[in-house]
């Protein structure tokens, strides 16, 4: 017996009206309710089938990351599974967030997220799981000092693996500023009237109000005197050029020349080092260290995201993954063989402990998050 | 039923989808966002669902939220003006061309086939440091170094005349080329020089055309957000800025929904009061 589809029905209907059982009008009605029910029910039939696990989606930040990811972790896990990988990517973690409160739940699974304050984001939002961990036998290869963080927001259990760090640290262009001033003045030298329309920043509020902290001698994760922060950001404001609001355009300025000195992204500072850019890489004391994680959605298959964050968090994955960024993955190095590159990244840390790096206190900046993100976009305004 | 009657259902009928669509793609996303409106972002950034005149408060009553609007209301007639005077004489070579209209109005809307994002950020290779025009000013030896062209008012200005020029001349274009050129051969019939036939009788036929033109170029310049961001400094920002901050960065979707509201109602006036005084037929035209 023949199998009935969707084009046996289509031919049973043309034989119809070609045998004269069936007039014009009702069978272009047909085709048309036909094509009307397939339209209105497709779009939305792949969100249901990522709930019966035949797919599950991962967004991230694009490019060789993704690449990377596709090879090492989604195609094994699909041949291994059979489930299959949906990768979309974002440009920034706010945009991202508003795209996740406006969907429905299933609907995205899981995220490369940056920084713990996200996680405490997500959590605030209730858009927070529960991972067995012992569905995730790579997680022992973490270091713990980036798991902490995480297990201080949602204590009972993880929603997220943490999968590399980096820090935001001073950029500058060599032909115009030695490393010796920029040991000299560190975070100073961003407010440097010398520098004036030639210094950048990025418009991140948080790096904003973290870098106005250190010009001012104060403790990025305690101010006391939030007038004097925003009066340094005010002053960096006149001074800067432009915010640069993506690692593509910070990469764009600083090797065009368009600003000799910015902060940036250790792993984009280390693209260019490598596309032979003369641009030194300086973190200054209490320079802005952060860490990122592969977050589970709220909504999302569980079972099948752990054994994917597993994939993820094998060392063959996350060195490759790593090699690509140019950010150490949070794979503890006492207990990996990193390769050759992966020691020589900015950030990295050997030691498995990172008490190099500060990172921000999730809490403390959660909580003036209202305030400082408002007050911000008045201050970068002129105001 | 009738036959007057089925005559007056039949528009309805045949309307019905499009009117539904808008229905269900504007008007209820709409209502969202009203309601959206009057409910409150919480400490731990979550909505406080309810009945609050906060956002409101705040969005009429703040200096802040008023200046930006009228800066990006002046930034938007200085490009409506720039678009209308170099939008006009190209129509008009275009509308007195005769042979190859289709070949200048095809090369008019090449524009549009790349990306608008593209299309903004092809500036930075013009005007950067290490663009094309320092390079060629530096070459000639009019420059001895690089010059600052980029990222401040002017630029977000050219990146707005850029996008808009287009609608501006097509706009006078489908004005022009519906006078019947007779009448300016009877205006210089009767004594007129070539240029007052062209003041007192193409211009002011033409002044609807111009007008639709100059709404457009108005209403898409005021609402705009990626210019400023790519061809901006720190301080150039515009309205629709501050409604991408509230919503995406501020995650304050409440007071988002205020803004957008209010820069909807200010753009909305504007059309009103240029339908009252000229009507939508000619943008109609010139959309067509």
């Amino acid at each position: 017996m023949k199998k009935m589809d969707n084009t046996t029905r289509y031919e049973r209907l043309r034989e119809r009206y070609q045998n004269g059982d069936l007039d014009r009008r009702s069978f272009l009605g047909l085709i048309g309710a036909a094509g009307l029910a397939y339209g209105v029910q497709t779009p939305f039939a792949k969100y249901a089938n990522a709930q019966s696990v035949s797919q599950v989606r991962f967004d991230g930040w694009g490019g060789v990351v993704s690449e990377a990811f596709r090879e090492h972790a989604f195609d094994p896990y699909t041949a291994e599974t059979g489930i299959e990988v949906v990768d979309g990517t974002f440009s920034g973690g706010d945009e991202y967030l508003a795209q996740v409160r406006a969907s429905q739940p299933g609907e995205y699974n899981i995220a490369h997220l940056s920084g713990v304050f996200d996680y405490a984001r997500y959590h605030n939002f209730e858009l927070t799981t529960a991972l067995n961990l012992d569905n995730i036998p790579n997680m022992e290869l973490v270091m713990t000092r980036l798991i902490e963080p995480y297990r201080a927001v949602t204590p009972d259990a993880l929603s997220a693996v943490p999968y590399d760090y980096g820090t935001t640290g001073l950029a500058y262009n060599r032909k115009y500023i030695s490393d010796e001033e920029m040991r000299e003045k560190g975070a100073s030298i961003l407010i440097d009237e010398a520098y004036k329309g030639k210094i950048g920043g990025w418009s991140d509020w948080r790096t904003r109000v973290w870098y106005g902290a250190l010009q001012t001698g104060q403790d990025p994760n305690n101010i006391e005197d939030m007038d004097a922060v925003w009066d340094a950001i005010r002053q960096h404001r006149d001074l800067a050029l432009k915010y640069w609001g993506s690692g593509a355009e910070l990469m764009s300025l600083l090797a065009e020349e368009e600003i000799y000195v910015t902060e940036g992204w250790s792993g984009r500072i280390a693209a260019l080092q490598e596309q032979g850019h003369d641009i030194g890489y300086y973190d200054p004391p209490n320079g802005f260290g952060w860490q990122e994680c592969l977050f589970v959605i709220k909504g999302s298959p569980v079972e099948a995201c752990e054994e994917l964050l597993n994939f993820m968090l094998a060392p063959e994955t996350s060195i490759a993954v790593a090699e690509g960024q140019n950010y150490p993955p949070a794979l503890d190095g006492t207990k990996v063989d990193l390769g050759d590159k992966i020691p020589t990244l900015p950030a990295y840390d050997p030691t498995g402990t990172l008490s190099g790096l500060t990172f921000a206190d999730p809490q403390y900046w959660n909580g003036n998050e209202a305030e400082w993100s408002k007050t911000f976009g008045r201050v970068q305004k002129g105001y | 039923m009738t036959v007057e009657a089925r005559e007056a259902r039949q528009p309805w009928i045949l309307l019905s989808p499009a009117l539904s669509a808008v229905a269900l793609l504007l008007f209820v996303p709409l209502i969202f966002i009203v309601v959206y409106s009057f409910w409150l972002r919480s400490a731990a950034g979550a909505d406080q669902v309810g009945f609050y005149l906060d956002n409101w408060q705040e969005a009429l009553s703040d200096p802040f939220y008023r200046d930006i609007l009228l800066n990006t209301l002046k930034i938007a007639a200085i490009t409506t003006l720039v678009c209308a005077l170099m939008g006009y004489p190209a129509a008009y070579f275009i509308a007195r061309s005769s042979g190859n209209k289709a070949v200048l109005l095809l090369l008019l809307m090449l524009p549009f086939w790349i990306s608008y994002i593209i299309r903004t950020m092809s500036w930075i290779n013009i005007l950067g440091v290490s663009g094309a025009f320092n390079s060629a000013l530096m070459a000639v030896g009019i420059l001895d170094e690089p010059v600052q062209m980029l990222y401040n008012e002017t630029t977000v200005i050219l990146g707005l005349v850029h996008f808009l020029l287009p609608f501006m001349v097509l706009n006078v274009f489908v004005s022009l080329d519906g006078i019947d050129r007779n009448l300016e051969d009877a205006a210089n019939s009767l004594g007129a020089t070539k240029w007052q036939a062209f003041t007192q009788v193409t211009l002011p036929l033409s002044l609807p055309g111009l007008a639709a033109g100059g709404l457009l170029c108005f209403v898409l310049g005021a609402g705009t957000y990626i210019t400023p961001l790519v061809l901006g400094g720190p301080t150039d920002a515009m309205f629709a800025n501050l409604v991408y901050e509230a919503i995406i960065t501020q995650l304050n979707w409440p007071l988002g929904s205020a803004l957008s509201l209010m820069l909807l109602a200010v753009l909305g006036a504007l059309v009103l009061i240029y339908n009252r005084y000229l009507g939508m037929a000619q943008l109609m035209k010139g959309l067509g």
